[in-house]
């Protein structure tokens, strides 16, 4: 097994799906529904961030239930940021990914000595903590959270309008991207894939397992940090609600939906969930028994995420 | 003839610079699932039986009510709060129950020129330094019921109080508020982990410290769980309990039952109240939903009735917002609470009553109304308002 | 100041046993079957709900105690026989989703039925106050809780460590292929296990109806705090969850009793104010982190 990534013939794809993407803004201006740019900014944010989580889970064979805590700390960190004078996303967001990167370091460093579903609970025990300690935090408004004043600028650029942020996440999410592939095939990537596979043995074989597993889980909390910042931007606000464990079960679903481990896997997942939601709060108020019996669903008839359903396997 | 001139002059007027809308859209936004549920379910349907009680309309212009759930989440609370302002253009926006939300929903409201008439959210920054032309509150100030259980409580000679909040800035708001009219020993400040199931090593402390009275704020369930488990304790018998309205409200009774009896607290709004409007409200809420109304449901309605009043003052014209802004000011509805006005910050300026639980004449728990804490009370942030 | 300690010690064993009802069906569930169970919290919630259903209906606690823990067994063997049957061969990527799916739907499922509000539930008249014991005074209720967890811990040991099913069940969580290798119906066994679980999850919810707020959402917060305790322990063994429970009920109820007074004792009143709060409410799990670290299996490891 590796890390799938597109067959040859989806790139073709993915090319016309971001061009269709880059059209995106002008044709919804164009009908009057410039709603939906801060919608698809919004999906496009939780492709990156469970695509991070897909990075940990997929990619590196960790079970994290905590991811919420590092897209929480990426958009307190923006806010912060913000509200101390740093208005340029240029600085901004690697300061969110150092953060995010340097929480993850730590929580990665103490976690990663435990197994299964002892790993799955202590990822999930460091998250509440952070989000008690968030909403306990008085100069970071506690559970009204930091507003931002208002949105960053780009460079030169101001992130104000929504194309704008739409354009600016959809060129994060296409560097993450094109990183990922990059990272499957690089050295890094083939260890990282070979300890899932058989840790004993590439323990045995000299290499230093618990180092690369922690700069995995690292860099997965880094791009979360970069998600959370986005969403800071988009909402104008960083929240303890980011960092609730039934968000780090939310990103988990969206990665399991897609299809765990698939290159793709977080953004499927992520576009599939939120359109659903989206689709469903319109038709009936008892709409979560609808998306329980869909996810169900998805379980039992394709158990291996709705990527794997199109996506050809590399290996 | 000179009479159809005018109505025909009138028309063309109308016609010719901001002519009135033929629809009025309204977005209500509430918490409708999770444990939160219950008090954003008691604003819509208080809200909904205005609208039955108003045929339909608002301002004598056929309304439309859009309604949506939040999910106490405030990322998804200001989605759909674009949704409705981006593409639906709704003309007012209503429902949201938590502060936090509110302030998140906010500025996209007040950037859009859409008035916000808040059916219960009154965070103090839009009471204070970010108060806002489009930004009405009517049913209280966060700090106002605290206030009024201070005033109660310092009226009534209590010398020794303990304080029950959770940690988290809105509980020491509270606690704040409280103290601002309450002047006597606070025996202990207990700071509580949010959505803490289980008090009692928090009541033990309690008994030790023998508090006459004890005032707390504990939103939603964690009520329910601290009033059942104080009155389990026993300590009901040497110590007050006094509590804002919200937490010994009609769904609350309805959880704990008739242990609660005795029970002090504040409120604006209490279900007998004796004013036409009122026993209208009440009657008509409990033949339609069958259960007595909670005060939010109360400010779900008046919320209603504040849209209707202030179209119909400005003949339809919702367009001319500096219109719009002067009749929601005005205030020509009557509420179910009686009387009151809106202060410059746009927060109401109204009394407050002490309500106890008890039995009333059907045998039925429920709060009865006992006296007036404080008449025509404003709050403590008008000052620092700026209206433009 | 000695009878505080005395109350506050009662606290915590009352505490830890209210957790241990939770955490001894879910430790075996998880432990024998290898099935992460989110929804755990779920049945707990249902559990309670129809306790207090049945109680209203009944006017009889008790009754509507047993009504309450009857139904949630039933409703817990059709779960296993329509679902969780077929988790248990699949990874605990799926078990999540699928619970988490199952979290979604019996909220709402509760929601629809009994309504946003929170339902009323009762302890019996005669327990409803509190009792004089060793010159203070304790709720009568809380008593009867810890009567019923002693009696549920000391029926699991017999069950477990004398019985025969509890030797297969104990096999089944060490080395679950061997078992099967044995002749011993796994597939019965399990469902067994699993209902057992679901109606000590009711009788946990109902027992805690009283001095619990039973509405929606209630599973989530205990579910938690249960994960925490059989983590603790280690997962599979009823002897861990029994440990892990009384140790997190103490030590949180210590945490919230104490720290507060200790830190303003040792800082300034300022930052003793904002510090004791928090870090009572995080203390749950620094303590588990910590145990963690020097004991990655937890205290009790049921599986070599």
């Amino acid at each position: 097994m590796a890390f799938y990534r597109p067959a040859t013939y989806q790139k073709p794809v993915v090319l016309a799906l971001l061009l269709a993407l880059l059209a995106l803004p002008p044709a919804l201006t164009a009908f009057g529904q410039e709603f939906y740019i801060g919608f698809a900014t919004r999906v496009l944010i939780f492709a990156l961030a469970a695509s991070s989580l897909n990075l940990v889970l997929g990619f590196g064979g960790m079970f994290s239930l905590g991811h919420a805590a590092f897209f929480g700390a990426g958009a307190y960190a923006a806010a912060i940021c913000m509200s101390s004078g740093i208005a340029d996303a240029l600085l901004a967001f690697p300061l969110a990914m150092a953060a995010a990167g340097l929480l993850a370091l730590v929580v990665g460093a103490i976690s990663l000595r435990t197994r299964g579903v002892y790993f799955i609970m202590i990822t999930l025990a460091f998250a509440q903590m952070a989000y008690y300690l968030f909403v306990s935090a008085r100069s970071w408004g506690g559970d009204d959270g930091l507003p931002l004043a208002s949105r960053m600028m780009l460079g030169g650029f101001s992130l104000t309008s929504d194309s704008a942020l739409f354009y600016a996440t959809l060129g994060c999410l296409a560097l993450v991207m094109v990183f990922f592939g990059r990272l499957a095939d690089a050295r890094f990537g083939r260890v990282i894939q070979a300890i899932r596979e058989n840790e004993t043995r590439m323990e045995a074989l000299g290499y230093p397992v618990f180092r690369y597993r922690l700069i995995c889980f690292a860099l997965g909390g880094a791009l979360a940090g970069l998600a959370g910042a986005l969403l800071a931007n988009l909402t104008g606000l960083a929240s303890p609600n980011l960092l609730q464990w039934t968000q780090s079960g939310t990103l988990l679903v969206m990665v399991i939906i897609g299809g765990v481990g698939y290159l793709y896997g977080g953004v499927v997942g992520a576009v599939i969930l939120l359109m659903l939601e989206e689709s469903l709060v319109g038709v009936t108020e008892h709409w979560h028994i609808a998306l329980g019996l869909l996810l169900l669903g998805v379980v039992l008839f394709a158990p291996k995420g709705v990527a794997a359903l199109f996506g050809k396997r590399h290996d | 003839m000179s009479l159809r001139l005018t109505a025909l002059a009138a028309a063309l007027m109308l016609a010719g610079s901001a002519h009135a809308a033929d629809q009025i859209k309204v977005g209500l936004v509430s918490t409708l699932s999770g444990p939160g549920a219950g008090l954003g379910v008691d604003i819509r349907d208080g809200f909904n039986l205005a609208m039955k009680h108003l045929n339909g309309k608002l301002g004598n212009l056929p309304a439309e009510v859009l309604i949506a759930d939040d999910q106490q989440n405030p990322d998804i609370a200001k989605q759909t709060a674009d949704k409705f302002l981006k593409k639906d253009k709704v003309d007012f926006m209503t429902g949201i129950v938590f502060s936090n939300i509110m302030l998140a929903v906010g500025p996209a409201v007040f950037q859009n020129q859409t008035f916000y008439i808040s059916a219960n959210a009154g965070p103090s920054q839009y009471a204070g330094e970010q108060c806002n032309p489009f930004f009405f509150n009517v049913a209280w100030q966060n700090d106002n019921l605290h206030e009024a259980v201070g005033k109660i409580v310092q009226d009534k000679g209590y010398k020794n109080v303990v304080i029950v909040t959770p940690n988290y800035p809105g509980g020491k708001d509270a606690v704040s508020g409280f103290k601002r009219y309450y002047k006597g020993k606070v025996a202990d400040e207990i700071y509580t982990k949010l959505g803490q199931l289980d008090y009692a090593a928090e009541l033990a402390q309690i008994r030790a410290t023998k508090p006459d009275a004890l005032f707390f704020f504990l939103p939603g369930g964690m009520g329910i769980n601290f009033v059942k488990q104080f009155v389990a304790a026993g300590l009901s018998r040497d110590t007050q309990l006094f509590a804002p309205g919200f937490s010994a409200d009609e769904d609350v009774i309805k959880a704990v039952g008739s242990s609660m009896m005795g029970m002090f607290n504040s409120s604006h709004w209490a279900h007998d109240m004796d004013n036409a409007e009122n026993k209208r409200f009440v009657a008509d809420f409990q033949k339609e939903y069958g259960r007595l109304p909670s005060l939010y449901a109360s400010q779900g309605y008046d919320a209603a009735l504040m849209m209707d009043a202030a179209v119909r003052d400005v003949k339809g014209k919702v367009e001319d917002k500096a219109a719009l802004q002067k009749a929601l000011e005005a205030k020509r509805f009557k509420s179910v609470r009686g009387d009151f006005k809106f202060n410059t910050n746009h927060y109401p300026v109204q009394n407050y009553y002490l309500r106890a639980i008890g039995k009333d004449a059907q045998g039925r728990v429920t709060n009865k109304t006992m006296g007036t804490i404080f008449t025509n009370h404003a709050d403590a942030y008008v000052a620092s308002c700026k209206m433009k | 100041m000695i009878q505080l300690v005395l109350e506050q010690a009662l606290n915590g064993l009352q505490f830890g046993l209210m957790l241990f009802l939770l955490a001894a069906g879910l430790t075996l569930v998880f432990g024998i079957m290898d099935c992460i169970n989110l929804a755990h919290g779920s049945l707990y919630m249902v559990g309670a709900y129809f306790v207090a259903a049945a109680a209203q209906a009944a006017d009889s606690f008790w009754i509507g105690l047993g009504a309450g823990v009857a139904g949630a067994a039933v409703l817990g063997l059709l779960l296993e026989l329509s679902l969780f049957r077929q988790l248990y061969k699949r990874d605990h990527l799926s078990q999540v989703l699928a619970t988490f799916a199952l979290i979604l739907i019996a909220n709402e499922a509760v929601r629809w039925i009994w309504g946003p509000a929170a339902l009323m539930l009762n302890p019996p008249e005669a327990l409803s106050g509190p009792v004089e014991i060793g010159g203070f005074f304790y709720p009568a209720y809380r008593l009867v809780i810890i009567a019923f967890g002693l009696a549920v811990a000391g029926l699991l040991y017999l069950l477990v460590a004398k019985s025969r099913v509890g030797m297969w069940v104990r096999a089944g969580a060490s080395n679950r292929e061997m078992t099967e290798a044995l002749g011993i119906n796994v597939q019965g066994l399990f469902t067994a296990v699993f209902v057992f679980g679901a109606a000590l999850c009711a009788l946990a919810g109902g027992l805690l109806g009283p001095l619990l707020a039973v509405q929606v959402g209630m599973g989530e917060s205990v579910l938690i705090l249960a994960f925490v305790v059989i983590i603790i322990g280690g997962i599979g063994s009823i002897r861990g969850a029994l440990v892990g429970s009384l140790i997190v009920g103490t030590v949180d109820t210590l945490g919230r009793a104490l720290l507060p007074t200790l830190l303003r004792a040792l800082l300034p009143a300022d930052a003793a104010a904002t510090l004791g709060p928090a870090l009572a409410s995080i203390l749950i799990y620094l303590l588990m982190a910590g145990i963690l670290f020097f004991k990655p299996q937890g205290l009790f490891p049921a599986r070599a």
